[in-house]
């Protein structure tokens, strides 16, 4: 699964990097069509295996430079130290929620992004991190003095149990095809000028 | 006296969430609490009643990044338990499944996490293509990272949560063109692990300790799978006296767990293997990183970010050399019958020593079971380091917030700890008093 900037590019004679040092540098978009703002990004992670970031990380591998004309990456912690926790075009949410504080962090990340994206299986459906959900009587008794301890929920919910959620990227870790189709189809939404400039280049 | 209350929240850049709380009175750091904010996900208790056959996939979802570690570490426990030995070729794709798990995390550390605090950047995509070093430092970074990503893929399935390694084998083989493209992407980013091994062998980053070290490493090679584990104190334990060397120690301001060795800490990871083995490297690796392996054995934790580059090298040398000489067929799974018994599984992580343990019923069912990860038994050894960084910053009258945060952040980067593993993101709570 490839993005549109990305066919625009190669069908522009423009190779994108793909692994090797044998690179060669993608043309610059600006050439192509008028400015534009780039896209707000946020990447959130609550009670998980962090796999999706790692995912996220390793599509970077192929995408690296397409992406970092078109995002703003404003607060994803695994590539920054000077994050930004003000508004977002689409806010990334790995993980389940755990905590009354994980519930009130995430409503106010919904507040903040105008598209929400549950990304992996914990956030998805809530498993495996709610596994304890689904203790027998006996193990729940045995872990109950850490669920006590550190104020966690009485059961851990998914992402659409606490907010809206605008798309889903299910998997463990998740589909990366399917990441890449959301993302497209997001870009696409929330950028129509620019999905339309390209095109008219095509 | 002088008092300054430091509030940060979220030191980034590592994997995981953790906080860091420091109260220094009179020069003295009093209180430091290294705490681990991930909440529980209870893995070990939902063992219980699962069958040993779900065990390696199950275990590997406590980290996205050492996925593939916990699933070698789960699927050696289950063989022990089971009586199982893994075929020669068995052995080698596993050894491969780790070498590409190497080559990505130690790359996503130390590009995407390190780098940038030697050239003074945000990011590592902030690097300047116009300059270039930086450059060619950029495009290297995703290039080595694609190139472990590939072979973990080819081997394994997928670098995160691996799908072919199995309890007796392999469910999948690589084909002949897979190795030879895995061949040719080692070879092409060669170079570029070299130049990485050069920019943290001249790193400015110093910070001395003394502590003792542990590593599972076979007599022979410089691997992560077999072998024994050796102190270096020049002690050698059997993999199923593990429980010998870690003293559990609880905290009762984290979710995670401390470890020590009769008492004392201790540190686990490259910098260990490094100091503990680096005559086993790769002869390649010997040849070409000389300058840099004239440094160990080191005390300077910075010089576990040097042992990871060289190790990345190591891994490509080793990797190259298994693919090369070795034919790879499709073989069946071994199976055995359950029996009661119990299983240890011990793997040398990215991070460093991973202890799994299982012991299971007649029918196969999991009883009881116990994990034991690198960043617990680093654990003390980081809140001692960054008491005593923060004394010393303190000692010298330096009083500004941003450069003992960032010194503080430098100094836990360097372990590389994992929260997810541990636990998970930095706040600093730090007190002067």
């Amino acid at each position: 699964m490839q993005s549109i900037f990305h066919s625009f590019l190669v069908r522009h004679g423009k190779e994108v990097f793909r692994g090797g040092l044998g690179f060669a540098m993608i043309g610059d978009m600006s050439d192509k069509v008028a400015p534009f703002e780039k896209i707000k990004i946020g990447w959130f992670v609550f009670s998980c295996s962090e796999d999706n970031t790692i995912m996220f990380t390793e599509l970077m591998n192929d995408h690296w430079q397409e992406w970092k004309r078109i995002f703003d990456f404003r607060h994803v912690k695994v590539l920054k130290k000077n994050n930004i926790f003000d508004a977002f075009d689409i806010a990334f949410v790995e993980g389940a929620i755990a905590s009354p504080e994980h519930e009130e962090r995430l409503k106010d990340i919904r507040s903040r992004s105008t598209k929400l994206v549950a990304v992996g299986a914990c956030a998805v459906t809530g498993l495996p991190a709610s596994q304890r959900n689904t203790f027998t009587d006996a193990q729940k008794e045995a872990v109950q003095y850490l669920v006590d301890r550190f104020g966690a929920l009485p059961s851990v919910k998914k992402v659409a149990d606490v907010v809206a959620v605008d798309a889903s990227v299910p998997g463990c870790p998740m589909n990366t095809d399917m990441f890449l189709k959301a993302v497209n189809g997001l870009v696409a939404e929330l950028r129509p000028e620019l999905v339309e400039a390209v095109q008219a280049h095509i | 006296m002088h008092q300054l209350t430091i509030d940060l929240e979220h030191i980034t850049k590592i994997e995981g969430d953790a906080s860091l709380s420091i109260t220094v009175e009179d020069g003295k750091a009093t209180t430091v609490q290294f705490k681990t904010e991930e909440y529980k996900r209870f893995f070990t208790e939902a063992l219980k009643g699962k069958s040993v056959m779900a065990v390696p996939a199950h275990l590997s979802r406590i980290c996205g990044t050492c996925s593939n570690a916990h699933i070698m570490a789960a699927i050696e426990a289950c063989e022990m338990a089971l009586d199982i030995q893994p075929s020669k070729q068995t052995e080698m794709l596993r050894a491969l499944t780790m070498h590409g798990l190497v080559i990505r995390d130690h790359a996503l550390h130390l590009y995407l996490f390190c780098l940038p605090d030697v050239y003074g950047k945000d990011a590592f995509l902030d690097f300047d293509e116009n300059d270039p070093h930086q450059h060619q430092l950029l495009h290297d970074g995703f290039a080595v990272k694609s190139a472990g990503n590939f072979l973990a893929t080819l081997v394994a399935g997928r670098s995160v949560h691996a799908m072919y390694p199995t309890i007796g084998g392999f469910i999948h083989f690589p084909d002949e063109a897979g190795v030879r493209e895995a061949i040719e992407r080692l070879k092409g980013v060669r170079e570029a692990a070299l130049r990485l091994v050069e920019e943290f062998r001249i790193a400015p980053f110093h910070f001395d300790r003394k502590t003792d070290y542990m590593a599972l490493m076979p007599d022979d090679t410089y691997g992560y799978i077999n072998g024994r584990i050796r102190t270096s104190k020049g002690e050698v334990y059997d993999e199923k006296r593990y429980r010998e060397l870690v003293d559990h120690v609880v905290l009762p301001y984290s979710q995670a767990s401390a470890y020590q060795y009769k008492g004392d800490p201790y540190m686990v990871g490259a910098l260990a293997r490094m100091n503990i083995a680096k005559g086993k490297l790769h002869r390649n690796t010997r040849e070409s990183c000389k300058e840099a392996l004239a440094l160990f054995p080191s005390t300077d934790i910075f010089h576990n970010n040097l042992a990871q580059a060289i190790e990345i090298v190591h891994s490509i040398d080793e990797s190259i050399d298994l693919l090369s000489k070795n034919t790879i067929e499709k073989e069946d799974i071994i199976k055995k019958p359950y029996r009661e018994a119990t299983g240890i599984g011990v793997i040398e992580a990215p991070r460093g020593a991973l202890y799994h343990k299982i012991h299971m019923d007649a029918e196969g069912k999991i009883v009881d079971g116990e994990v034991i990860v690198p960043t617990g038994q680093n654990q003390i050894n980081i809140e001692e380091d960054a008491g005593r960084l923060v004394e010393g910053l303190v000692a010298e009258g330096e009083t500004d917030v941003e450069r003992i945060t960032w010194e503080l952040e430098k100094l836990i980067r360097a372990y590389d700890p994992c929260m997810s593993c541990a636990a998970h993101f930095l706040k600093l709570d730090l007190q002067l008093k």
